[in-house]
């Protein structure tokens, strides 16, 4: 077969979908939710970056003298050299002494840190075993019953059953909320998959004698990855509720890292007296969660309108 | 019918087979001695043999697969030496609080999110539909367990209209059991809430776009009626559909809600068992949960004809 018509087909088809990404573009600055989800989270991406220009002191430093302050407590700092500031306690502090707001800032790091690697592993592994169990008949039927065994344990139990299994660290944290994400990025990619390969144009490529792998990669590849990017949003703000979640019943990251979840479990012991340190992380992680979601919506209807009609 | 029950019944031995292989590997996949894991941080070198024998774990693994389900189609699913007790018992005893919370979640988020999302969907495009949407996209954002604290501290410690928290059994009588309910239940109940009234407004406003649904206008049937015999009685097999997978929610959701308020049910059994490595009662907690998510969708697979009389097998 000659590589001629192997290319035509091709271009053809590249053609297309260039024309068609240009008006998704324009709708994608259009959309309120992409918008408003987008900045936010652009925002608190910044506000992650920038934790130690923020005004912040050392998020784990101790100091008894100063435990369980009111919001807006004031200090007066003597520098080495004798000049005087006032530090305020924005947030004020928890019960070791410890600032809140430079711990809320810092959080963010961890959150969003475990939301997009969490997104990315549970689509690579999800995008790889759903095509070859897509393309493979013999595999799909055991893939298949394993991923409908690991969709029936619930997925907060499974992350926190998992995480007992190892040591308590942001590795072991972002593995256990992977792996209940993975069995739905597999069934997504899966049914594209067995949609795609009825389509006429992958019979053509399978006519004009395209190897498996490209038409894999040429064809249904492409058509997964709008599906995958709305997917991969609402994954990323599960998955920050999720280690939120871990951190808050003292099974997640180990309580020195701040993360929102561990300031708010600590938080806990006083929170009848000292509600803050339950109420700022709670509202960050909230705003983060909302933001997240938002975009995800925006994306759906705009990127996947096929989901809009469902949803 | 008969022959469809059946077969969805033998179609969940499989997934319920993965669940059980799923948690039986974990354990062998830890580092370390199976059974000295078993046995906790305490175990003494009897206890450490004595699962050895009871487990076979000198046998081949594939023998001690069929020992470990043999053993929980009996229902033993073993000792807790972190509790000291069996996990069946300690379980059976949990069981009470977890259920009461679970049903008086669902029946407040039933009683809220249908109405809201038919009327979203009747509403359609005015601020009554942008509302319901609003709501369900925070109630998917709000974590449990910070709405839990702010219900806690809004409506226990300043206006005290509840107790902080903590549980009381029903045979306390009916008022105290419900009374230390209701907070926990709206907390849980939000975020199944966002997804079924989210559901149910998807799935009434197709149906709305019906010949029928105009047709009964036609006749001169009042809006409500229209809503609720011809939009929702078509609407429902999707709503019921995700009100079973929303269980998963729920599950996740009593780990949390129960930690946040105190109740001694199977969630903070969970959380315990974890917090104490005691790693018989987290297999069984995984089980049980399991069991029940994969039993109730069942029982939703079988409503499908009784909701709608088209489908049948």
């Amino acid at each position: 077969m000659t590589e001629g018509t192997e290319n035509l087909v091709d271009a053809a088809a590249s053609a297309d979908a260039s024309s068609r990404r240009a008006t998704v573009w324009e709708q994608l600055v259009r959309n309120t939710s992409v918008m408003v989800g987008g900045a936010i989270m652009a925002l608190m991406v910044l506000i992650a970056i920038c934790a130690p220009l923020l005004g912040t002191m050392d998020p784990s430093d101790i100091d008894p003298a100063w435990r369980n302050k009111k919001p807006g407590t004031e200090r007066t700092l003597t520098a080495d050299d004798g000049t005087q500031s006032t530090w305020v306690y924005l947030m004020g502090t928890d019960t070791l002494g410890r600032d809140t707001y430079s711990r809320v800032i810092y959080g963010a790091q961890v959150s969003l840190a475990v939301g997009l690697i969490v997104a990315v592993l549970s689509l690579a592994i999800g995008l790889v075993v759903g095509m070859v169990s897509g393309y493979i008949r013999w595999l799909d039927g055991i893939v298949m019953r394993v991923m409908d065994g690991l969709m029936a344990i619930p997925g907060i139990l499974l992350a926190i059953a998992l995480v007992s299994l190892a040591d308590a660290g942001l590795v072991t944290v972002i593995l256990a909320i992977t792996i209940p994400e993975i069995p739905r990025v597999v069934r997504l990619v899966r049914s594209i998959v067995l949609s795609i390969r009825e389509e006429p144009y992958v019979e053509a490529a399978i006519s004009v004698g395209t190897r498996l792998h490209l038409i894999l990669i040429r064809h249904v590849l492409p058509n997964t990855i709008a599906p995958l990017i709305v997917q991969g949003t609402y994954i990323c703000a599960s998955a920050i509720l999720v280690e939120a979640i871990l951190s808050f019943l003292g099974v997640g990251i180990p309580p020195e890292t701040p993360t929102w979840g561990n300031i708010m479990a600590e938080g806990r012991i006083l929170f009848r007296v000292f509600p803050h340190n339950i109420l700022f992380p709670g509202i960050f992680l909230a705003i983060t969660v909302l933001a997240v979601n938002m975009l995800g919506d925006g994306l759906r209807d705009t990127l996947d309108p096929r989901m809009r009609k469902r949803l | 019918m008969f022959g469809f029950i059946i077969q969805r019944l033998l179609a969940t031995i499989p997934v319920l087979g993965m669940v059980a292989v799923f948690v039986f590997l974990m354990l062998r996949l830890t580092p370390g001695d199976p059974a000295a894991v078993l046995a906790g941080d305490n175990g003494t070198p009897e206890q450490i043999e004595q699962i050895r024998q009871s487990l076979g774990l000198n046998e081949p693994l594939l023998v001690q697969l069929g020992i470990w389900v043999g053993n929980l189609l009996q229902g033993d699913f073993g000792q807790s030496y972190f509790f000291k007790k069996d996990v069946a018992e300690l379980i059976l005893l949990r069981v009470e609080p977890t259920l009461a919370l679970a049903i008086t979640t669902l029946i407040l988020t039933i009683a809220v999110a249908v109405p809201i999302g038919v009327i979203a969907a009747y509403k359609h495009g005015t601020w009554i539909d942008r509302a319901v949407m609003a709501f369900s996209v925070a109630g998917f954002s709000v974590p449990v367990f910070v709405l839990g604290y702010i219900l806690i501290y809004v409506f226990a410690m300043e206006v005290k209209l509840f107790p902080v928290q903590g549980y009381k059994e029903i045979s306390d009588g009916f008022w105290p059991f419900l009374h230390r309910l209701i907070l926990p239940s709206i907390t849980l109940s939000v975020i199944y809430i966002a997804l079924i009234a989210r559901i149910t407004r998807a799935s009434v406003l197709e149906i709305l776009g019906e010949d029928y649904i105009r047709t009964a206008y036609a006749k001169g049937l009042t809006p409500s009626t229209v809503l609720r015999k011809h939009a929702l009685r078509n609407a429902a097999v999707p709503i019921v559909t995700v009100i079973g997978i929303g269980i998963a929610l729920l599950i996740g959701g009593v780990v949390v809600t129960e930690s946040v308020y105190n109740i001694p049910g199977l969630g903070r059994l969970t959380v315990d068992a974890v917090l104490g490595r005691d790693y018989p009662t987290i297999q069984a907690v995984i089980i049980v949960f399991s069991f029940v998510y994969v039993v109730i969708n069942l029982l939703v697979d079988l409503t499908y004809s009784l909701l709608d009389p088209r489908i049948r097998y």
